[in-house]
């Protein structure tokens, strides 16, 4: 059963000048069509301004439709009566942790999803447990968001999603801002939540060594799904990665540089492991 | 000449039960010219630091030294130092403000109290630097993409005809591409006005590609001071730390103990790719 379904989706925006008057239309989202099954961990790579970002709000009702229906969970996000439930089924993380944490406490700032969602008390502090353990950061529960690492704050947030027991989340760029420790725990807790959880992923990212573990990816252009396929299939395609201004992981460029000089590597190497296998090592 | 750090140490809210150190004796001699990356995870000091550099922080003991002259000192000119001395802040972007790109650039350069001819030129000389065609001069910053605001932001900067540049993060959020030209920009700036240039990011990929010497900062402490390859040889060490070395780092290790003889200081894809080759016979 697909979690998120897209039929024909535009999206436009006018764009004004100071004094209000109508200067053009953008097409942010130009006829998108593709449907995300339940548990797939999926990654979504776009230069800046490929409406990646556009696409994924509308995952979460922030956006609607100019054109076309998006599901989620079966719901059109369309539906106003819905829109409380799609977006309890699809939460979101953004980039930038500061923004997205409101609580004094850690514990408090991931229960305060679920809290609106009217859940009973004694729930809501299970639910508050389950979440922080599923990222790893129980142990930081009375702890004050302020005194922590990116990485950390970041991994509230997803907890803060994950309390209100949603079936699909939306990362955005939520590594844009870490250091690479940081960088490596939110990847490792987004992975632990599609593989223990289920829940699926969604994960946005400039950084090309994080979307490996995709079961599949999208590469968006100019509004539309310009490429599609496992992280195999389109680490294989270096050259037309760098016509969309994109980018392969090193080990994947080393191994074509290596294929162009002539030793028989295959395309699409993901890991140093494949590398030193395919150089016989 | 150049800019020289003497047992600098920085306290917030001194005195008080939150006084908490962000430098730690930090001692540094910066020579002109030089293209230095400063690394360290989320806490470690490094806005701290570079914000000794241009005077916006004081240092709660210890001298900062920029040509000779101590920039704390009664009398010493803070406004001119801070024209010399540029800081582009992380998300610049945030801060442009004026009605098209030309004026906001424009910005610096006329409080530093030039005739208007010599603002315009430095403006278009700096908006060229960062490769901004004419085509966007008189557009409104906001409609300019992510990748372009950030180059406009920079020519804001530059516009002040630093002697040294410091960038807090420049390419965070930019795609690979937008990533690349904007550091291939400034790399080439450096060559061609021999301006000092200070690269603070989290990417080490980055990092490993254009500078000729890291700094680590490591719990208000500078923990590594040295050429990068040198530094990410040392890739244990900078993962205690939260950070890490380049793939490309761990692909050549791993090479060399599979039997491979290469080198293991190697810290970007051309020359690996060569020195694989190399031990192949190929």
């Amino acid at each position: 059963m697909s979690i998120v379904e897209t039929k024909d989706l535009v999206f436009e925006y006018i764009r004004r000048d100071e004094e209000g008057n109508v200067e053009g239309i953008t097409r942010a989202v130009d006829n998108v069509s593709l449907s995300i099954r339940q548990g797939d961990f999926i990654a979504v790579l776009g230069h800046n301004g490929s409406g990646k970002s556009t696409l994924a709000k509308h995952i979460n009702a922030i956006l609607y439709p100019t054109e076309g229906t998006v599901w989620v969970n079966g719901m059109d996000t369309s539906d106003d009566e819905k829109l409380w439930d799609v977006r309890q089924s699809a939460g979101m993380v953004f980039q930038n942790p500061d923004n997205q944490i409101i609580g004094q406490v850690v514990e408090e700032d991931v229960g305060f999803g679920p809290e609106n969602l009217g859940v009973p008390t004694k729930e809501i502090w299970e639910r508050v447990e389950e979440s922080l353990r599923a990222v790893g950061m129980y142990e930081f529960r009375k702890h004050s968001p302020n005194k922590l690492s990116g990485g950390q704050k970041q991994r509230v947030s997803i907890a803060g999603v994950i309390a209100m027991h949603p079936k699909c989340i939306v990362l955005d760029e939520p590594t844009a801002m870490l250091d690479p420790k940081g960088r490596k725990e939110v990847i490792r807790a987004a992975r632990a939540l599609n593989d223990v959880e289920e829940i699926t992923v969604i994960l946005i990212t400039h950084y090309m060594e994080e979307i490996i573990y995709a079961n599949r990816v999208f590469v968006m252009d100019k509004g539309r799904v310009a490429m599609e396929g496992t992280p195999r299939e389109i680490f294989s395609q270096v050259e037309r990665l760098k016509e969309l201004r994109l980018d392969v992981p090193q080990v994947t460029l080393l191994a074509h540089e290596l294929k162009k000089s002539g030793l028989q590597i295959p395309d699409g190497i993901l890991t140093t492991q494949e590398l030193l296998q395919a150089l016989g090592l | 000449m150049a800019i020289i750090l003497d047992h600098v140490n920085h306290i917030y809210e001194p005195g008080t039960p939150m006084a908490f150190s962000a430098l730690t004796d930090v001692n540094l001699v910066i020579p002109d010219g030089q293209f230095i990356g400063l690394i360290g995870h989320t806490g470690s000091g490094k806005s701290t630091l570079v914000q000794h550099l241009n005077g916006l922080l004081k240092p709660t003991s210890g001298s900062i030294y920029y040509n000779g002259a101590d920039i704390n000192a009664d009398g010493f000119n803070k406004k001119e130092l801070r024209s010399k001395v540029g800081l582009v802040f992380q998300y610049p972007e945030h801060q442009l403000f004026e009605i098209d790109v030309f004026t906001d650039v424009c910005f610096g350069p006329k409080n530093l109290g030039l005739d208007r001819k010599e603002v315009e030129l430095r403006a278009y000389a700096a908006l060229k630097q960062v490769g901004l065609e004419d085509e966007y001069f008189y557009q409104s910053p906001f409609d300019l993409s992510g990748g372009q605001k950030r180059r406009a932001a920079i020519a804001g900067v530059l516009a002040m005809k630093p002697e040294v540049l410091i960038l807090d993060e420049p390419t965070a959020g930019l795609d690979p591409k937008g990533r690349d030209e904007i550091l291939d920009q400034i790399a080439a700036l450096r060559q061609e006005t021999g301006m000092t240039v200070i690269l603070v990011s989290h990417s080490m990929e980055d990092v490993a590609r254009y500078v000729d010497r890291i700094i680590v900062m490591n719990k208000s402490r500078v923990m590594m001071d040295d050429e990068p390859g040198a530094v990410f040889k040392r890739y244990g060490e900078l993962e205690e730390v939260g950070l890490a070395a380049p793939q490309i780092t761990y692909i050549m290790q791993a090479l060399k103990e599979k039997g491979l003889s290469v080198d293991t200081d190697i810290i970007n894809v051309e020359e690996a790719s060569q020195a694989i080759l190399r031990a192949l016979g190929r």
